[in-house]
């Protein structure tokens, strides 16, 4: 029984295997599934390299051309699109070596680079929207981190997808917005348990259950972010005195430290003359 | 604005500000004046060259290091102007004037523009065309 099961799930697994007959690529093998449908590693036999071919439902064609479209350092570029024998659609793209998001930020990596990530995220998020494009499944398991540290953002604009918990927001109708809702969320997945309040805030602030309070495009967190780097205050924010006193220490500290040498200097002077 | 105009401007409040303070020593009050112009006019020469420094290197430890040298020295300048009336001050005036020096240093370094940089310089050898 277990040999004929064995048997079975085989050919289940080959019958399912697309046929790229009249194709320039070769099979190789399946690497993951995604929202559209199956990706995998195929050889180009034209150009003799190797890509990712991703094969879905034709009626999802038209969502990828809109996303073939734009062109952005952040998101996979396709570099071909095609009909299957069988009647799925399919797109070769660029093969990303590297690893997930998920699977990167468990390793030691530090603050500066899990923000560097989430501006990369931010930027193609926000190029795409102003091309009107959703992405609707943002996620740790969508995002690569390439081999030489470039950052894509996989699997876009699936309105069939009904999002991954946590990630998605709560309205029904899925917009720009959810898709900030969901950068908060992927700021708060990879952010370490200590992280400052002010990060923990802008993380809060995007996903605020009202669209209407969240930031109001990619653009505005990064900013906050940037605000954030750079020593300010952020918006998502109201800081308590003492952090802001705190704030200014270190970002003055040499001034204050060399104000503070005066008047020692000062003190000293007056105290020995009136010894 | 320039880091020169930065170093003036903080140079001769600074050390209007620094001058200031011989208000503490009810000797000076009635000199105190002087005191304020002389300390601002050493504040504005060690502003003006602190800043030229800034703008030829770009370091906050060297900028301090120049600023806090510079207002050692004309500190030292005024210390001696002032002994030649019979009184030498010479740590009220060169501790306070070190440190002050620095500052300016420091600001000189940290705020304003730096200079252009890229002048490349288009010569055309007529005798070629």
């Amino acid at each position: 029984m277990d040999v004929s099961d064995r048997v079975l799930d085989h050919l289940r697994h080959v019958s399912a295997l697309p046929d790229l007959t009249g194709t320039r690529y070769d099979l190789e093998c399946e690497i993951g599934r995604g929202g559209m449908g199956v990706v995998y590693r195929a050889r180009d036999r034209q150009l003799g390299r190797v890509v990712a071919l991703k094969v879905f439902d034709p009626a999802l064609a038209g969502e990828a051309q809109v996303i073939a479209q734009i062109e952005h350092p952040g998101i996979v570029p396709i570099y071909d699109s095609g009909a299957l024998p069988d009647g799925r659609a399919f797109y070769a793209m660029k093969l990303v070596t590297g690893a997930r998001l998920d699977r990167y930020v468990a390793g030691t990596v530090s603050l500066a680079e899990r923000l560097r990530i989430v501006r990369r995220i931010g930027e193609a998020v926000g190029f795409a929207h102003r091309r009107g494009v959703i992405h609707r499944d943002l996620k740790p398991q969508n995002v690569m981190v390439g081999e030489f540290g470039e950052v894509y953002v996989m699997d876009w604009g699936v309105a069939a997808v009904a999002g991954t918990p946590g990630f998605r927001a709560p309205e029904a109708c899925l917009d720009s917005r959810s898709d900030i809702y969901a950068m908060g969320a992927l700021v708060q997945f990879i952010l370490p348990q200590s992280s400052p309040p002010a990060l923990r805030a802008i993380a809060a602030k995007a996903m605020s259950a009202e669209p209407s309070k969240r930031y109001s495009d990619a653009a505005a967190m990064l900013a906050d972010i940037d605000r954030f780097q750079e020593g300010l205050a952020v918006e998502a924010w109201a800081e308590p005195l003492w952090h802001r006193l705190e704030r200014f220490g270190s970002r003055n500290a040499v001034l204050l430290w060399l104000l503070g040498a005066y008047a020692a200097v000062k003190f000293a002077i007056f105290f020995l003359r009136n010894l | 604005m320039n880091k020169i105009l930065v170093g003036l401007i903080f140079g001769v409040v600074l050390g209007a500000l620094d001058g200031a303070t011989a208000w503490f020593y009810p000797e000076t009050r009635p000199v105190l004046g002087g005191i304020m112009v002389g300390s601002s006019i050493k504040g504005m020469v060690v502003g003006l060259l602190s800043g030229w420094f800034a703008r030829k290197v770009r370091s906050i430890k060297w900028g301090i290091v120049a600023g806090a040298s510079l207002g050692l020295l004309f500190a030292y300048i005024v210390a001696v102007m002032d002994a030649s009336s019979g009184k030498s001050h010479y740590l009220e005036i060169m501790a306070p004037g070190f440190v002050v020096g620095g500052i300016v240093g420091f600001l000189t370094q940290h705020m304003g523009n730096p200079p252009v940089n890229g002048r490349a310089e288009t010569r055309i050898d007529v005798g070629s065309l």
